[in-house]
């Protein structure tokens, strides 16, 4: 069973809401990042998304922007991200792991190569910003790997693609929460609620991430009160980003983590929908 | 990864040019849609929009209208007698898009572009530029239909580029200078795309050149096709037949495939796009996406792009702002690849002597971006015999270049 069923199955039995931090691969450093990923699973992490870095970002904002060129600046590349995975899995059999990125890197690299490599890695799910479902035949091979497609749902999307991509699927749906790009600060819930909703009336078991203006403990609270999990990204990468020496960056990831943690925590359990 | 829909040399001979993209946007394996979710019912829209108005007569008389008298087409075919004369090969033949309004093949787009924009209900124009021709033709239109227009340009561009930037100014537009990446075409693109993203309920993205997500690269196509389909009907009857050889510098692509297009299926009629080659394909710094690149996923289609090995797009290099991009239209890769046309650099040095070329023997300052198809036409022409025809595409004229070329050769101005 791939990591990522287990675990939303786990928050489910628990009532519990999902935790997942992103970070750029290779920022603020190549050597912080299993650090940093174990970090974050210390501090309460239920899964964690891993961006792959590259030149021509078109759907982040700023922050992430930035940390992709400090980290492609750095030489960070797939196989590096790859090895970074591996080595995490180590010493974390069961924390799922999703690379999120874009096509290029992974196109280049080969679809069937980097399949076969990010399985053996220890590689869960894989996000790809501009493979929508449409095109999402040129990602078979992944998925015939075993890898969950994550998709992402939109304000802009309409009820007849959001059926479709519930059908297709796999681990969660990644709920954007405003049109715009990953840390802007435009977060309106009440249209979140209603179009989470929608996917809930569809696909009642897909878990649903929500992301895209996530910053704190309150704006993840007050999401867990309609989705499965939470997505924090951008806020994250610039919190990191802002400690130094690099020496503090696992003890930033888990005073930035943790609170987050203990809030969605204090809710009242979750029950199944 | 779809089946390429020719196996064999016969079969390339017996596709049907004017038959794509298919629905999907793929040209072969070319083109289609990879864009963020978000995008993605905001491109059906403009796509059922787009496919209703063309074949409405009603917008197809407007359109007409605007290209005759606003832009002021038809562009006449002119015979460059003396710089063929000086050649000693073919006869040199200049589409002449460097006398549109705005001085550049960019308007026909761009004209096409505000009638939907407009029909859409959209009340916000936003574009890309390099050379900034893109730019003062979206705000140009943008300005006379009302509109409110930002154009988004490479911090680097808007340097080497001043003339154009205040042009777009006096016409009421914003320039937004982009300071991410290469601070080139290319990023200016990403950022145009982050402002669609956010803005799409009101706006309206003029994209520049036949790449994109579907449906761009067709209604950018369809909209500058006119250069080939007025060529074509010029050539026959101005010389009874069609040329020999046709040709125009790709970057995107836009003026090149607007010329190629109506005589993609005149087998008789070759076809070679010329590409900047910067300082040389060898040296690295060029922007030679069809002739040194490989086939990739950039800016929402799959097509040829400059990268390394971990498929980060690389920096390129032209002294043309125009060309200097890192990837190119998906039908001129699948032209490449059914081998119905063909694709060859011209370096910044052979541009530059076209140019000065052009301007001494036939008083026309060509765009820097124009003047490698010049180049590439006069060696298509010096190997040929006197009495067969080269065809090139003056895709836009040369003003906006006259301090980039002061500077190049150390003459201050």
């Amino acid at each position: 069973m791939n990591r990522i069923d287990q675990r939303f199955a786990q928050l489910q039995a628990t009532g519990r809401t999902g935790l997942i931090p992103f970070i750029t691969a290779g920022d603020p450093s190549p050597d912080s990042v299993v650090p940093l990923m174990r970090a974050l699973v210390d501090a309460g992490a239920d899964a964690i998304e891993l961006g792959v870095p590259f030149s021509d970002p078109m759907a982040d904002g700023p922050v992430i922007q930035h940390a992709s060129e400090r980290a492609l600046a750095k030489g960070v590349g797939l196989a590096q991200i790859l090895g970074w995975v591996g080595e995490f899995r180590k010493k974390d059999e069961n924390t799922p792991v999703v690379l999120m990125g874009y096509l290029n890197p992974i196109e280049i690299h080969g679809y069937a190569k980097f399949a076969s490599e990010a399985v053996a890695a220890g590689v869960d799910g894989v996000l790809l910003v501009d493979c929508p479902l449409e095109e999402s035949a040129t990602i078979k091979p992944l998925a015939d790997a075993g890898l969950h497609r994550i998709f992402l749902a939109a304000p802009t999307t309409h009820d007849a693609r959001l059926a479709a991509l519930t059908r297709e699927a796999g681990g969660f749906l990644y709920y954007v929460s405003f049109a715009g790009v990953t840390g802007a600060n435009r977060l309106d819930l009440a249209p979140v609620r209603a179009r989470v909703g929608a996917i809930k009336a569809l696909a009642p078991a897909l878990p649903v991430a929500v992301g895209f203006g996530v910053r704190d403990a309150a704006s993840a609270v007050a999401i867990a009160e309609f989705a499965d999990a939470v997505v924090i990204g951008s806020a994250l990468v610039e919190h990191l980003a802002n400690s130094s020496p690099a020496a503090a960056v696992t003890t930033a990831a888990r005073d930035f983590l943790a609170p987050i943690r203990k809030a969605l925590d204090a809710r009242p359990a979750r029950h199944a929908a | 990864m779809l089946a390429k829909p020719f196996d064999t040399a016969a079969a390339a001979a017996a596709i049907d040019y004017a038959n794509y993209p298919d629905e999907h946007g793929r040209f072969g394996d070319y083109g289609g849609l990879y864009v963020a979710e978000t995008l993605m019912e905001p491109l059906a829209e403009l796509r059922e929009a787009y496919l209703r108005l063309r074949q409405d007569p009603d917008f197809i008389a407007e359109l007409d209208r605007d290209l005759k008298h606003y832009v002021g087409r038809p562009s006449p075919i002119y015979h460059a007698e003396r710089l063929s004369k000086k050649v000693g090969g073919a006869q040199i033949l200049f589409k002449r898009e460097d006398l549109n309004h705005t001085g550049a093949h960019k308007i026909n787009n761009t004209v096409g572009q505000a009638l939907v924009a407009r029909r859409m209900g959209k009340r916000r124009i936003i574009a890309e530029t390099g050379a900034g021709q893109h730019g003062v033709a979206s705000a140009t239109v943008a300005t006379r239909m009302g509109l409110d227009c930002v154009v988004y340009m490479g911090a680097v561009d808007i340097e080497r580029q001043k003339i154009n930037v205040y042009r777009m100014k006096l016409l009421g537009a914003e320039v937004v200078p982009v300071t991410s990446g290469s601070q080139t075409l290319k990023d200016a693109l990403n950022e145009a795309m982050r402002d669609w993203v956010t803005n799409v309920a009101d706006t309206f993205y003029i994209i520049g050149t036949v790449a994109g997500p579907h449906p761009y690269p067709m209604m950018v196509r369809d909209f500058n096709a006119i250069v080939g389909r007025e060529a074509r009907a010029q050539m026959l009857e101005q010389y009874g037949r069609l040329p020999d050889v046709i040709t125009a510098c790709v970057g995107g692509g836009s003026n090149a495939i607007g010329l190629f297009h109506a005589f993609l299926n005149d087998r008789g009629v070759a076809i070679v796009g010329a590409e900047a080659a910067g300082d040389g394909i060898e040296t690295g710094r060029h922007a030679a996406s069809l002739a040194a690149g490989r086939p990739g996923v950039l800016h929402g289609n799959r097509t040829y792009v400059i990268c390394n090995d971990d498929g980060q797009i690389t920096e390129t290099h032209s002294i043309s702002a125009g060309l200097d991009y890192p990837g190119v239209g998906p039908e001129h890769a699948w032209l490449k690849d059914t081998g119905r046309a063909s694709y060859v650099g011209i370096t910044d040095d052979e541009a530059l002597a076209a140019f000065h070329e052009l301007a001494r023997s036939e008083g026309i300052l060509a765009a820097l971006e124009s003047s490698h198809a010049v180049a590439q036409g006069i060696k298509l022409a010096r190997d040929l015999p006197k009495d067969r025809l080269v065809l090139v595409n003056l895709s836009g004229r040369g003003d906006k270049d006259v301090h980039t070329i002061a500077a190049r050769e150390g003459i201050a101005l």
